[in-house]
């Protein structure tokens, strides 16, 4: 009844993933660039789900899905709270205003 | 074209457009809503797979909880629309070209390999999935499931932490 492609799937993922390391790159907001990494985990559980589906048998790569769900979550929460301790410090969400570091 | 593949191409279509969407648009708020867009496309596809448990839990968790924390953010620090600073030279003549092959050769790979031949249809019908999953999330991941309790109780303290104002 269902046959599409795994493939399609992967590749579908792997544009996914792209477009995230394009947004990653290019974005110069703080919060858009968490967006970014955000958008390159869907993609990669979408790819988790896809081999799921090829190996048949028992659902490890859900396993995974929500094990990377979880940890987008908590990253997230702790990502947002340093884009607020940053904007505290440096009155904007430019990331380039974010240079202490760089040389 | 069957039914489920005109899904696959609207959902995945509506997918890649969201993420489009994502990086060209210029004010965040427009960003955190092509996201969600790009999430509930990928909650259709989930489905089209077969995995109705994961497809909830994408819309609940990611569409619901953490961009309702990114759209919160994104009003309550006022965040405008982002300033166009000239990015590094390097960046702009090697960036793009660099993630554009990434793409490519990701998608190239993987329309070559075996497993990709493979089609979505059901190999063995094993009872219910979800049963399946909890019994698999339970017995044999129990001690990854409790240290990922761990992982959110120092993610939730170091929210806290850095969110303080130090006063």
């Amino acid at each position: 009844m269902n046959e599409i492609p795994i493939s399609y799937f992967l590749v579908l993922s792997a544009i996914l993933f792209g477009l995230g390391v394009l947004a990653f790159v290019f974005k110069r907001n703080i919060i858009t660039v968490f967006m970014a990494i955000e958008l390159m985990l869907n993609a990669v559980n979408l790819a988790f789900v896809a081999f799921d589906r090829a190996r048949g048998g028992a659902h490890d790569g859900w396993v995974f899905v929500f094990f990377v769900i979880v940890v987008a979550a908590a990253e997230a929460a702790v990502g947002l709270a340093i884009a607020i301790t940053v904007v505290h410090n440096r009155q904007s969400l430019n990331i380039e205003r974010v240079n202490l570091l760089k040389f | 074209m069957t039914l489920p593949l005109i899904l696959f191409f609207v959902f995945g279509g509506l997918a890649v457009i969201g993420a489009l969407m994502m990086i060209f648009l210029r004010e965040p708020i427009h960003s955190a809503l092509a996201l969600i867009l790009v999430m509930v496309a990928l909650a259709a596809l989930y489905l089209l797979l077969g995995a109705e448990f994961i497809a909830a839990v994408q819309i609940i968790v990611y569409a619901g909880a953490v961009m309702v924390l990114f759209v919160f953010v994104i009003m309550l620090l006022n965040a405008g629309e982002e300033e166009r600073t000239n990015i590094s030279k390097l960046a702009h003549y090697v960036g793009w070209p660099l993630g554009i092959f990434l793409t490519v050769e990701l998608v190239y790979w993987i329309s070559r390999t075996a497993i990709g031949a493979r089609t979505s249809a059901p190999a063995i019908a094993t009872g219910d999935p979800t049963r399946d999953l909890s019994m698999l999330l339970f017995k044999s991941y129990l001690f990854p499931f409790e240290i990922t309790s761990i992982l959110i109780l120092i993610a939730l303290i170091g929210a806290l932490v850095l969110a303080k104002r130090n006063s």
